[in-house]
């Protein structure tokens, strides 16, 4: 009797984009809690920890993926605009940039074959298949650049999506701690090794640093988005992934 | 005082900027971005096209209004959040990553690593080698 109602309520909610977009919100909020409660510890990492509630959630209610991106996408949204926003920074960071010029683009180079080439070479002495390998070559690069070269060389766009918010959370997790171990010291290149490695999770844990990290970070994003592009399908075709 | 410094760049202040102002700009940038990179077949992403636009446009302007910073400094001080939707994805492909997660963990983890410690590695000699040569340069 008092079941329907409540049948009511999660038929409409089911449908509607506000119940998803809410909770993704909650959850976020939420890991952020935990995160600070935990002495902010980079291995409470609050994207692990929202899609992990997240996941919970979707599973005990028994939603599909595609009805909680239908909210969700309002989230998902934002990355474009964010990503453009990344210019303020990188201007007013202008001076520096000029002075750095050439260890930015050695360091560019040297890094986005050293990306790709990690992952595909560590994925087949592991076993991977090809399919999981090219998934994997882009994952240090930014969500919609990853997305369109994995699915333009035969790869799953969506398993690319998953493999590069991991890369950045592992980058965010233990990147500071080994840049500490490498005794690296200037903001800039801790920065610019961040962004380059672990994209946008690795610039918003720069930004938490400090704001020249976080601006070397999100330059060395937007570098490597460009530089990955270019230069990863013909890498993956020379050694014979994608046709 | 900002006035005159726009003045002296010959350029329009942008200084009763709205937030929503700077967020048209934003999308602007983006929007011209990507129909570039339709247009031109350009294998790079509209907003990333859209960030080194929206850069050019500060250049030319010569500055940043303070609506403008604090909309971007609000939209990246949240950058993590935006990562979760794609996050929640990893349920879709549980079979794939439970089948190969040996290959695809240490890819994740070894790969990025060595990744951040060849990168960081690489500027920090290219710096040392150019005082170096710019040392030996002047003796």
């Amino acid at each position: 009797m008092t079941n329907a109602p409540l049948a009511a309520i999660w038929v409409y909610l089911a449908a509607s984009p506000l119940l998803w977009l809410t909770a993704t919100l909650i959850c976020y909020l939420a890991a952020l809690k935990v995160y600070r409660l935990g002495g902010e510890s980079p291995l409470l990492n609050p994207v692990a920890i929202a899609v992990a509630l997240l996941i919970g959630l979707l599973k005990l209610t028994g939603t599909p993926y595609p009805t909680y991106f239908d909210g969700a996408q309002f989230v998902h949204f934002l990355l474009g605009p964010a990503t453009v926003a990344l210019a303020i920074p990188l201007y007013r960071q202008r001076e520096r940039l000029h002075s750095l010029a050439l260890p930015i683009l050695i360091a560019l180079l040297v890094g986005v074959v050293t990306a790709a080439g990690s992952a595909v070479g560590i994925g087949i002495l592991c076993g991977a298949d090809a399919v999981t390998l090219i998934s994997l070559a882009p994952k240090s690069t930014t969500t919609p650049v990853a997305m369109g070269i994995s699915e333009k060389l035969g790869g799953l766009p969506s398993l690319t999506a998953v493999l590069v918010v991991s890369t950045g959370i592992v980058g965010a997790v233990f990147g500071p701690g080994l840049l500490r171990l490498l005794h690296c010291h200037d903001d800039a290149v801790k920065g610019f090794a961040m962004g380059l490695s672990a994209h946008g999770i690795g610039t918003a844990r720069a930004f938490q640093m400090s704001p020249v990290m976080g601006a070397f970070s999100g330059l060395a994003m937007a570098l490597s988005a460009f530089a990955t592009a270019i230069i990863l399908p013909p890498l993956l075709r020379l050694i014979g992934l994608a046709g | 005082m900002t006035a005159s410094l726009f003045d002296s760049t010959g350029a329009a202040a942008p200084r009763g900027c709205t937030l929503l102002e700077a967020l048209t700009l934003i999308l602007i940038c983006q929007l011209a971005g990507e129909v570039t990179v339709r247009a031109a077949g350009l294998p790079v992403p509209g907003p990333v096209l859209g960030m080194l636009l929206l850069l050019a446009w500060l250049w030319l302007r010569g500055g940043i209004s303070e609506r403008l910073g604090q909309t971007a400094d609000s939209l990246l001080g949240n950058l993590s959040l935006l990562f979760v939707p794609a996050g929640v994805g990893v349920m879709v492909h549980w079979a794939r990553v439970q089948e190969q997660w040996v290959a695809i963990a240490a890819a994740l983890l070894f790969g990025t690593l060595i990744t951040l410690a060849v990168t960081a590695l690489t500027m920090m000699g290219v710096q040392r080698l150019l005082a170096w040569r710019r040392g030996t340069g002047h003796d």
